[in-house]
């Protein structure tokens, strides 16, 4: 069965849902269908529970992060350019909102199919972090979508024991992100190393810490 | 960067109708408990000597591994691939490769497919005699059963690294092929080992099988139903004990396993004894596919000739790969945006999503089970934690 009748299927089934085919240019021809968080639960029921697909394994699940491509273009100015007015070249940053993606592999056991690709889309990652959780719908997910809430900070809805999975419950930030920027007193233990003296110096004369010579090591 | 926080805290414990709150006992199984396979906690509420809760604590072995190939070139993954499930390292690298093929649409010789089933079936023989090895020394066995597997697996090994140069991280596979072909004499030596491997296996099903001790700790104790096995993404021989009728070797027809006639044994009743057998009855069948790809092993070339080692970019696109390896479906997802390393790189880890049932198992069994039902689900933790 192709995901076109897939789509048609599902449409049929799930009035109101929103599915776009989403082409795959590489040779592998694993094509996927985009659904909308809405209606995310029902497609899913519906793919798993209609006797013709019967997609009841759910193998991977995973995080994407898309931050929004940083483009520059140029733009005509108006500026006071030795005290007259003139029309200036600028260029100017265009930053689009990026947005985290989940990506679910299915696999029918029954009917041996797979796989089959679904992606669901948080838009604007800044303004919603927020997807429905399909833990209810496959078991797998359960540990999955927990990594992805850890490494991506997709937070689901409706998950049943939505915790970190691999990070410590204290850890801030999510370091799958594309963004993510190492914190630079991961180890600040002194050593004779001057790279690393010189920033536990910085992060201990910030704590209000006792400084050590520079270049001290032993 | 959003910091949201997600719900930390447990779900307060429901007192059982005999035992009060406060008498409800809860310790922590691991990191260093022996029997977690590698640095894995398990924290666990008793009630008595019964479970009433397990919630099993990742990321002792977490390096971000995905973070750290998104930054590499995608063969430069490859080596590392090893280091996930360290025990077959050859089956991690062969579902990389494949995943890697099917990105970029790269052809396998012939002969490379074959020196591929024949290292895969040595990798799955040795996991799996190792695996029931572990299972008896968890289940207090004293060495004898252990130290039997690891007398073949050390055969095996010595065969790795007669053909890679590693005993374990082999880093064998590369995209269109494999590394290395075999050296003079490897096949007839391989052959001997694997016409030996029955005999063991008929000394340990003998010493195992109709064991009353091994009947008494394994059958009815950590019954995995088959709706939930499918549910929960169980894969491999965990799920075909479940009555699972599902074999991506058989289902996929990768590489070339439609040429070789094999059976795929699966379990009835779900428990710690049936995975047993059935990895027991598995290595049988990777012995009968060893002799056939043995036999029919072709001469040519290793690797791919078209394909480029350096300054390879595959072209924008995204395949997912899959394998059954000897502890379930390993698949790799990747993410190429035209550049020389992946965009996005994703390990699908069948021990981590094995665990996922861990502590359905293990409730309202008792503490000794739970060490049995943790050696009978397989799990590395290099790649559970990745």
């Amino acid at each position: 069965m192709n995901l076109e009748a897939i789509k048609s299927k599902l449409e049929a089934a799930v009035p109101g849902c929103r599915l776009v085919l989403v082409a795959n240019p590489s040779p592998s021809g694993q094509h996927s269908l985009r659904i909308d968080s809405a209606h995310a639960v029902a497609v899913a029921l519906c793919l798993r529970d209609a006797p013709g697909l019967r997609f009841d394994f759910c193998s991977n699940v995973t995080g994407i992060d898309w931050p929004g491509k940083q483009t520059t273009e140029k733009v005509m100015a108006r500026k006071l350019v030795d005290g007259i007015e003139q029309d200036v070249e600028e260029l100017r940053t265009i930053a689009p909102p990026g947005s985290l993606e989940v990506v679910y592999h299915l696999f029918s056991i029954e009917k041996k199919l797979g796989p089959l690709v679904l992606r669901i889309s948080t838009g604007d990652r800044d303004a919603n972090v927020h997807l429905p959780s399909l833990t209810p719908v496959w078991r797998s997910a359960e540990l999955q979508e927990r990594e992805i809430f850890d490494l991506f900070g997709v937070v689901f809805d409706g998950h049943p024991d939505l915790r970190r999975l691999l990070l410590w419950d204290e850890f801030q930030e999510h370091p799958m992100r594309r963004d993510y920027v190492e914190p630079d007193d991961y180890e600040y233990e002194p050593t004779a190393h001057d790279e690393v003296l010189r920033r536990a110096n910085q992060h201990l004369s910030e704590a209000g810490g006792k400084l050590q010579s520079e270049g001290g090591g032993r | 960067m959003s910091t949201s926080a997600g719900p930390t805290a447990q779900p307060e414990l429901e007192p059982t109708s005999e035992t009060s709150k406060d008498q409800l006992l809860e310790i922590a199984m691991g990191p260093q408990h022996p029997s977690t396979h590698g640095v894995f906690r398990m924290n666990v509420v008793l009630d008595g000597e019964h479970v009433v809760r397990l919630k099993p604590v990742f990321g002792y072995l977490h390096r971000n591994h995905e973070k750290i190939a998104e930054s590499e070139t995608y063969l430069g993954s490859m080596p590392y691939t090893d280091r996930l499930d360290y025990i077959c390292s050859i089956t991690n690298n062969w579902a990389y490769a494949l995943a890697v093929e099917k990105l970029a649409g790269i052809e396998v010789p012939e002969r490379a497919e074959y020196l591929r089933v024949i290292t895969g079936e040595l990798t799955r023989l040795q996991n799996h005699a190792c695996l029931i090895g572990f299972l008896m020394q968890d289940m207090g066995s004293s060495g004898t059963p252990l130290m039997y597997a690891f007398r073949e697996r050390e055969k095996i090994l010595d065969l790795f690294e007669s053909l890679t140069g590693a005993r374990m991280m082999c880093n064998y596979m590369r995209f269109g092929g494999c590394r290395a072909d075999l050296p003079t004499g490897w096949l007839d030596q391989a052959k001997k080992v694997v016409a030996g491997f029955p005999r063991f296996l008929d000394e340990y099903e003998q010493l195992l099988v109709g064991n009353e001790i091994l009947m008494d700790r394994t059958q009815d104790v950590g019954v995995l139903s088959r709706e939930l096995a499918v549910s929960a993404g169980i894969s491999g021989p965990m799920a075909r004990a479940s009555g699972v009728d599902y074999d991506i070797r058989k289902v996929d027809h990768y590489s070339i396993y439609d040429r070789f006639a094999f059976r795929v044994p699966l379990g009835t009743h779900g428990d710690v004894y049936d995975r047993f057998m059935v990895r027991l009855l598995e290595m049988r069948e990777s012995v009968n596919i060893l002799e056939q790809a043995m036999r029919d092993i072709p001469p040519g070339p290793i690797v791919d000739p078209k394909m480029k080692v350096r300054g390879f970019r595959p072209k924008p696109g995204e395949a997912y790969g899959r394998i059954e390896s000897p502890k379930g479906e390993l698949g790799f997802y990747l993410i190429s945006d035209g550049s020389p390393n992946p965009y996005r790189y994703r390990v699908r880890p069948p021990s981590l999503i094995n665990l996922t049932v861990l502590e359905d198992l293990c409730v309202g069994r008792n503490v000794a089970d739970i060490v049995a039902i943790l050696g009978s689900i397989d799990i590395v933790l290099g790649e559970v934690d990745r």
